[in-house]
């Protein structure tokens, strides 16, 4: 198997007092896709928060691509990182949100564009194109003039993820994004997931309640429970074959 | 009538201090609630502690004292000269509503919700970047609506200045009186005339601002 593109190696993650992270490891590779699942409180979001810098581990390391994502080397010792290795080392990783956090000021097509000109300095008829392009994708490609205030929350969340794809990201990380919509639009939203599983080379990681919708585009399942990675393995093998009584426990609330 | 046209051409003698100083400490006091906001979200607690001291201080006592103090007290007290009594008002309205105008920057930034701190570190802006395209964008569209109604205060702050012997529509409606006692009441009314229509354009762009702050801000 290929060496994998993100790491965790102990980690572990506190807010004060409250342990929430008690010793994650775990490797995901280029291409695959991991669902996370376990009970709400059991630190799914945090685990990809870390990863996409927005909360610093306790104690332990992420490795992205063979570098240390919060540690860096400086004088021979290994200090905490700063802004300038965070951006090194995270300008692969994509993220999509609950609440979708479109920029309110720029149209949907500037949202798409803003980053990939200012940050990665690239050409801005290439990036413009580029967005066009997955605007139609996520098929909100007659939408690029209009604001997000004008749109839907299931069109929200289809811009936020052409956003992030216009990044060319190698990790993207999917923080319960349908969670936040009005049920008939769900739909759209993970048929464009679906769409990003089926013909993108890169590595989804999935925090999500959409219990059948995960297994079902997912390589590796991973349920948390209480601060620790309780179970995992393939969809089959997690759901089917787990004697784990908190999994069983935890599934049979989504199969009533 | 007459009395009215009189009394409006003797007043419009004034109109251009009024709206000179108007403007030039408006665009003081604004340079002022920026710097001063900024400095207050520094992570230097120098610049912190000492931006807040010059807030508390310009706020917590009154304009016309503070004039007084920059007109009377500091050339005296330390043999500066800070120019002609036109700039020392400026200076003195620029600072007293910079100090509230600050507050209005830093309240707005800090408005601006987190989730859009994290996408833009999620499409891996640096702080400057986030701050530049994100985060003041939004908190400026958020501020619109205070920075218009401050500004009116500063148009009816500015007939302090006639205090200290600057020649704008008060200073013209006082010396009008001076002279022609009786018609005390009518020369006030002209002189509210005068401010209330250079007031009006601010109220009509306070109002347009306020639509704007509403459109373009996450919630």
């Amino acid at each position: 198997m290929s060496e994998p593109i993100v790491q965790y190696k102990d980690v572990h993650k506190s807010f004060g007092d409250v342990k929430v992270l008690k010793g994650i490891d775990l490797d995901i590779h280029p291409a695959e896709k991991v669902a996370v699942i376990g009970p709400s409180g059991s630190g799914k979001t945090t685990i990809i928060r870390m990863l996409m810098t927005l909360e610093e581990p306790t104690s332990g390391d992420i490795i992205v691509d063979g570098t240390n994502l919060w540690k860096m080397e400086k004088n021979g010792a290994m200090v905490d990182a700063n802004e300038k290795h965070l951006r090194q080392v995270r300008g692969d990783i994509g993220m999509v949100f609950q609440h979708f956090n479109l920029f309110p000021h720029m149209t949907i097509l500037e949202n798409c564009m803003t980053a990939p000109i200012n940050v990665k300095g690239e050409d801005k008829k290439e990036v413009e194109q580029r967005s066009m392009e997955m605007l139609e994708r996520v098929g909100l490609g007659d939408k690029f003039d209009n604001y997000p205030s004008q749109l839907s929350g299931g069109q929200k969340q289809r811009v936020a993820m052409a956003r992030a794809l216009v990044m060319r990201p190698k990790v993207m990380l999917f923080d319960e994004v349908t969670s936040a919509l009005d049920p008939e639009l769900v739909g759209e939203v993970l048929e464009v997931i679906r769409d990003i599983a089926k013909n993108d080379d890169m590595a989804m990681v999935l925090v999500t309640h959409e219990m059948d919708f995960a297994l079902d585009i997912a390589d590796k399942v991973l349920f948390l429970d209480e601060g620790v990675i309780a179970e995992q393995g393939s969809a089959a093998d997690v759901i089917e074959h787990s004697e784990n009584p908190r999994l069983r426990e935890f599934l049979s609330r989504f199969r009533n | 009538m007459d009395d009215i046209i009189n009394i409006s051409s003797q007043l419009g003698r004034g109109l251009g201090i009024t709206i000179t100083i108007l403007i030039a400490s408006a665009l003081f006091a604004y340079l002022m609630g920026f710097i001063a906001g900024l400095s207050r979200l520094s992570k230097n607690v120098f610049l912190r502690k000492f931006t807040g001291l010059y807030i508390e201080i310009f706020r917590g006592t009154s304009l016309i004292v503070q004039l007084f103090w920059l007109y009377y007290a500091i050339p005296m007290l330390f043999g500066i000269d800070l120019g002609s009594n036109w700039v020392i008002g400026v200076i003195a309205i620029g600072l007293n509503y910079g100090a509230y105008l600050s507050e209005v920057v830093r309240g707005s930034i800090i408005s601006v919700a987190p989730g859009q701190y994290e996408a833009a570190t999620a499409l891996n802006m640096s702080s400057t970047q986030r701050m530049r395209l994100i985060i003041f964008p939004q908190a400026v569209r958020m501020m619109l609506p205070e920075f218009g109604n401050y500004t009116i205060q500063m148009l009816k702050g500015t007939a302090l200045v006639s205090l200290i012997g600057l020649n704008d529509i008060l200073y013209y409606g006082d010396i009008l009186r001076s002279s022609n006692l009786s018609q005390a009441p009518l020369i006030y009314i002209v002189v509210l005339g005068f401010y209330f229509l250079l007031a009006l354009p601010l109220i009509f762009a306070t109002r347009k601002a306020e639509e704007i702050s509403k459109k373009g801000v996450a919630s």
